[in-house]
């Protein structure tokens, strides 16, 4: 029953919800949902980047993610636009020119609902290796700045006057949103990368009363979302992304029932 | 020890522009160990840009700062814990820092909020709040202190309790306190140097110098020493509705 490339789509899953779920955490706090869509529609540009010049499309993401997000530094200084205006500017335009490219690439036969939504037969070897080890990469990066993020998520001025350096925090912060991206979109795709940031973090909020609990929920969420998704997607041939993601939006709304057990219990 | 070494922060004439508009300009002050100096001003007079100038947040800016000091604690004027962030007491005592079990219980003591160890930091109230970032600036044993409006949110009773509690930490930890003021009541008691700020130095002087200042009245009125008073600045100059200043 479990094919070679179901335990390569597990394994794959299992790396990202490992990395997802304290990444995820940080967006929601941060409150940037929206900035994480926007890198992720961003990918599609690196993908088509990646084919047309035979490049190596993590990478490739990666490195147009983080030029988005780049770019959108710069027009928060330069415009009087507000961020959110700028955001589904940037998100959209990419994304719109990403499809664009593809139409002109008629020689490269394109699975575009793939992209979008991840497909479970994508997952190769080398995927394998790029999620262990980027991942792996990702979260050493974060263990060394979650002072300095944490500290300035909870107070920007606090954590300066006292020492930390918050902005290096913060682009590096960024960085590692681009290279989650870039190393989870074949198996959850472009349009719902951000889902598996946020929803199985939601869910973990509504369960926690610290930072720490959080993490650990958000991850075990994540890792439940993959195996649940990735199982009803074998099994219902359904397009892994959404499948891991609906399962996410499940936990979510048991965790619901534990909000309302505690409120009962207040009252 | 010559008088020199008791210095903790020094600026000299500095501003700080933004966008080509002077937030504030022209302030000097020092702020030495064991003292309380304190900034009172009008809404936008730049109290709380003088307090990050001193507290080195800013670059480029006009004049010198000089700080003699690394061990500074620093209570922001607004801060908002999000309800998406669940975060204890506790675990905001230990926000920047790995502090023992003993510091941070002395500390929470010492503002009378031990009690609030375990809660939440959404369901405080105010004052709580003000206690709790109170007792996280001092757990670290600064040497300078820097207030932004300490008692915000915090009733009037509360207020004169949190204001001995600061004059309090002043003498205990023996650090220099940089405390930034709207009430003018209360500057006259706790305060060893006052600088009245609005975008530049109105006056300033120790409280009993500024007190019988000519300009000090002027600009409070006679009842200031009694009571809260709103106050209009009446000077050798005004100041516009842009930030501009106009001679008389």
């Amino acid at each position: 029953m479990l094919d070679d490339f179901f335990i390569r789509a597990l394994i794959a899953g299992i790396g990202i919800a490992l990395v997802t779920g304290p990444l995820g955490c940080f967006v929601v706090w941060r409150r940037l949902s929206y900035f994480g869509d926007t890198l992720a529609h961003s990918a599609l540009l690196g993908v088509t980047i990646a084919y047309s010049m035979e490049f190596n499309i993590a990478v490739s993401i990666f490195l147009i993610s983080s030029l988005i997000a780049l770019i959108l530094i710069h027009l928060q200084r330069k415009t009087n636009l507000p961020s959110d205006a700028l955001l589904g500017l940037l998100a959209h335009s990419s994304l719109a020119v990403g499809l664009v490219v593809i139409g002109f690439l008629t020689f490269i036969r394109f699975d575009i609902m793939g992209l979008l939504f991840g497909d479970i037969l994508a997952v190769d070897k080398n995927d394998l290796i790029i999620i262990w080890f980027g991942g792996g990469l990702i979260l050493l990066v974060l263990k060394f700045i979650w002072k300095p993020l944490f500290a300035s998520t909870v107070n920007y001025e606090l954590a300066e006057a006292e020492g930390l350096n918050p902005d290096r925090a913060k682009a590096i912060f960024t960085i590692l949103l681009a290279a989650i991206i870039a190393i989870s979109i074949k198996l959850v795709g472009v349009l719902l990368i951000t889902g598996m940031l946020i929803i199985p973090t939601a869910m973990a909020r509504n369960i926690s009363d610290t930072p720490q609990k959080m993490v650990v929920f958000s991850i075990i969420g994540g890792l439940l979302s993959v195996f649940i998704g990735l199982f009803s997607s074998l099994e219902f041939n359904t397009p892994s992304g959404p499948s891991i993601i609906t399962a996410a939006l499940l936990l979510f709304i048991i965790s619901l029932l534990k909000i309302k057990q505690t409120i009962q219990l207040k009252n | 020890m010559s008088i020199e070494n008791n210095i903790l922060v020094k600026l000299d004439n500095a501003g700080y522009k933004q966008n080509n508009k002077w937030l504030v300009e022209g302030v000097s002050f020092t702020v030495e160990k064991g003292k309380i100096v304190t900034l009172i001003g009008p809404n936008g007079s730049g109290k709380s840009t003088t307090a990050k100038i001193a507290l080195g947040f800013y670059k480029g800016i006009e004049g010198q700062v000089e700080k003699f000091t690394n061990k500074i604690g620093y209570v922001p004027q607004k801060i908002s814990i999000d309800w998406t962030l669940p975060l204890r007491v506790n675990d905001f005592m230990l926000l920047t820092d790995k502090l023992s079990d003993d510091v941070v219980d002395e500390a929470l003591k010492s503002t009378g909020v031990y009690h609030l160890k375990n809660k939440n930091l959404g369901n405080l109230s105010g004052g709580e709040f003000q206690r709790v970032l109170l007792a996280r600036a001092i757990s670290k044993k600064p040497e300078l202190l820097v207030l932004d409006e300490p008692v915000q949110g915090v009733d009037f009773t509360g207020e004169i309790e949190m204001y001995e509690l600061i004059k309090k930490i002043s003498a205990n930890l023996n650090c220099g306190i940089l405390l930034i003021s709207h009430d003018l009541h209360t500057v006259m008691s706790a305060t060893d140097y006052v600088v009245c700020l609005n975008g530049h130095v109105c006056c300033c002087g120790s409280p009993t110098e500024v007190a019988f200042n000519k300009e000090y009245k002027a600009l409070f009125g006679e009842q200031a020493s009694k009571t809260l008073t709103i106050y209009e600045h009446k000077h050798d100059h005004v100041h516009t509705t842009d930030g501009e200043i106009k001679k008389n």
